[in-house]
């Protein structure tokens, strides 16, 4: 018989955003996991790289009139409306819960204005628990603001201005895939200080009654999320990727460990788990399992090896 | 929660109320073929396997020492005979209870009948084309039935149904709670799909805050 003997190289699993060390590339993606305490009875918190939580505004907002999902083809499709807190109670209702779960909380921010953004991003940078700030430039369920920042690079450009001047903590900045040229508003956002890029958020679309003869939404259009969508963000991963120095953040489809690995071969240094969040609970933390597998059973010395290494050609 | 398939499409978990259930770990569903969630779950055979989560959110509260009125319409019978069961098992006197039953014709009442009949609860039945027991709805049964004065009402129906019990409770100082319905992704608070307005002017979000609320909370869209 062999001699089995511990090994002594267990698989890095962690990865670098900015800053900010991931003890692994899982994180929840906004929108879709609440302000994590809702999941606290179904998993193990701890074991995620990082926990985005629901995005922020500076004032609370209501949000849109039902309906506001609707199930398509392997996906589905939201207008929530941006409904959240605000600034304030997040950080006196959610802050402390977050703050003592030993996992970087990384925070969504939203805004109506430039001004808006600078508020909210010295707001939070006052909070001890903020490992880092997600600016939301891409959400296209608001009729004003958000969405103009997402499409315009210079606009893009503007908005991480602002946020990285008043941040102390690394600046994601989440890309909208509604774009002509995803990559000019990554190098854009990259310019102007941008820590790292997460890509994508919702893409927009509609959903018809045919027998009611109306929208399935109330706000008519919304954004399509789900396996649906994971070609699309595979691809505008990839391109992004090529295109800047920074990390890039894979998020789009993303339900099991293979589909996260796919995302860092095309070039993602980390990855978001959404809409599976709804479907099954555990799914962030069974991506991190398998990915933990992964590397285990490819001998990988560093999951960050996997990073780009897609074979083209 | 239910999933209907192992697949990515459907890819969202259906909600369902528990028509049953034993201590032994068994649950029974009540449904109707809306869609194709509903369509698969149709013709889950015997012995397969399905992903279920919950239960969820809140249910009805039962008012121990108030006579209770529980009015089923359509599927909202499918809470119903959970909720009896409860009722017939905590309440120590329900002989001024009452059970109002209603469906557009006999297929939709009839075949869930005897299981009520076993609690031993007053029953009522309408159907709306009158193939069963009386013509008419379940408003009409209501209307007709001498109430206590201090009775409570569990409604659980279309939304129109629900709406036109709440004012008649309304009118007579009847405490009422109603179940509602909605499409949701995840049912544990995480998506805010499931809103739904409320009189405070705030959405009210049916899995968590729901599905069951006090009649007089909600802004009927009808």
């Amino acid at each position: 018989m062999e001699y089995l003997k511990e090994s002594d190289s267990i698989p890095d699993l962690r990865v670098k955003i900015g800053t900010l060390v991931l003890d692994n590339p899982v994180m929840t993606a906004s929108g879709t996991f609440g302000y994590a305490r809702e999941f606290e009875p179904l998993m193990n918190l701890r074991r995620l790289g990082a926990i985005i939580v629901k995005g922020i505004s500076l004032h609370p907002r209501a949000g849109n009139p039902p309906p506001r999902i609707v199930e398509t083809a392997c996906g589905m499709l939201n207008a929530i409306g941006l409904q959240n807190v605000g600034v304030e109670r997040f950080i006196k209702e959610k802050m402390e819960y977050l703050g003592n779960l030993s996992v970087p909380i990384i925070v969504n921010v939203l805004g109506d204005s430039l001004e808006e953004y600078r508020q909210i991003t010295e707001r939070l940078c006052h909070c001890t628990a903020v490992a880092a700030i997600e600016v939301n430039i891409s959400c296209p369920n608001v009729k004003k603001g958000g969405v103009a920042f997402g499409t315009d690079p210079s606009m893009a450009a503007a908005v991480t201005k602002v946020v990285k001047q008043e941040s102390t903590v690394p600046v994601i900045v989440k890309l909208s895939p509604n774009v002509t040229d995803i990559v000019a508003i990554a190098a854009a956002v990259e310019s102007e200080g941008a820590d790292a890029v997460s890509l994508i958020n919702t893409l927009i679309g509609m959903a018809v009654n045919l027998k009611t003869r109306r929208p399935e939404l109330a706000n008519v259009i919304g954004g399509l999320s789900g396996p649906a969508i994971k070609p699309v963000a595979l691809r505008m991963v990839y391109q992004v990727a090529r295109a800047v120095r920074i990390p890039v953040i894979g998020i789009g489809g993303i339900e099991t460990a293979e589909d996260a690995l796919e995302f860092m071969l095309a070039g993602a240094t980390a990855i978001q788990v959404g809409t599976a969040n709804f479907i099954n609970p555990r799914a962030s933390e069974e991506v991190v399992e398998g990915i933990g597998d992964y590397a285990l059973r490819e001998n990988l010395h560093s999951i960050r090896e996997l990073i780009g290494a897609l074979k083209v050609g | 929660m239910i999933r209907t398939g192992a697949g990515k499409d459907p890819l969202l978990r259906r909600p369902f109320s528990i028509h049953q259930s034993i201590a032994q770990g068994q649950i029974q569903i009540y449904f109707k073929v809306v869609g194709r969630g509903t369509e698969i779950l149709a013709h889950v055979k015997k012995g397969e396997a399905l992903s279920v989560f919950g239960p969820l959110g809140r249910g009805f509260r039962i008012a121990e020492k108030s006579p209770a009125c529980l009015i089923g319409g359509g599927l909202g019978i499918a809470p119903m005979l959970f909720l009896a069961k409860r009722i017939s098992q905590v309440k120590k006197d329900c002989s001024q209870d009452l059970i109002i039953l209603g469906g557009r014709s006999r297929s939709e009442v009839e075949p869930l009948v005897a299981d009520f009949e076993q609690l031993g609860l007053k029953l009522a039945c309408s159907t709306d084309d009158g193939s069963y027991e009386m013509r008419g709805y379940v408003t009409d049964v209501f209307k007709n039935h001498d109430l206590p004065a201090d009775c409570s009402v569990y409604c659980c129906g279309p939304e129109a149904m629900m709406a036109r019990i709440s004012a008649m409770c309304k009118e007579h100082h009847y405490p009422c709670q109603v179940s509602v319905e909605s499409v949701m992704a995840c049912g544990m608070g995480a998506c805010l799909g499931c809103s739904m307005p409320t009189k405070s002017g705030i959405y009210a979000h049916v899995c968590l805050d729901g599905p069951v609320f006090d009649a007089e909370e909600m802004v009927w869209n009808i």
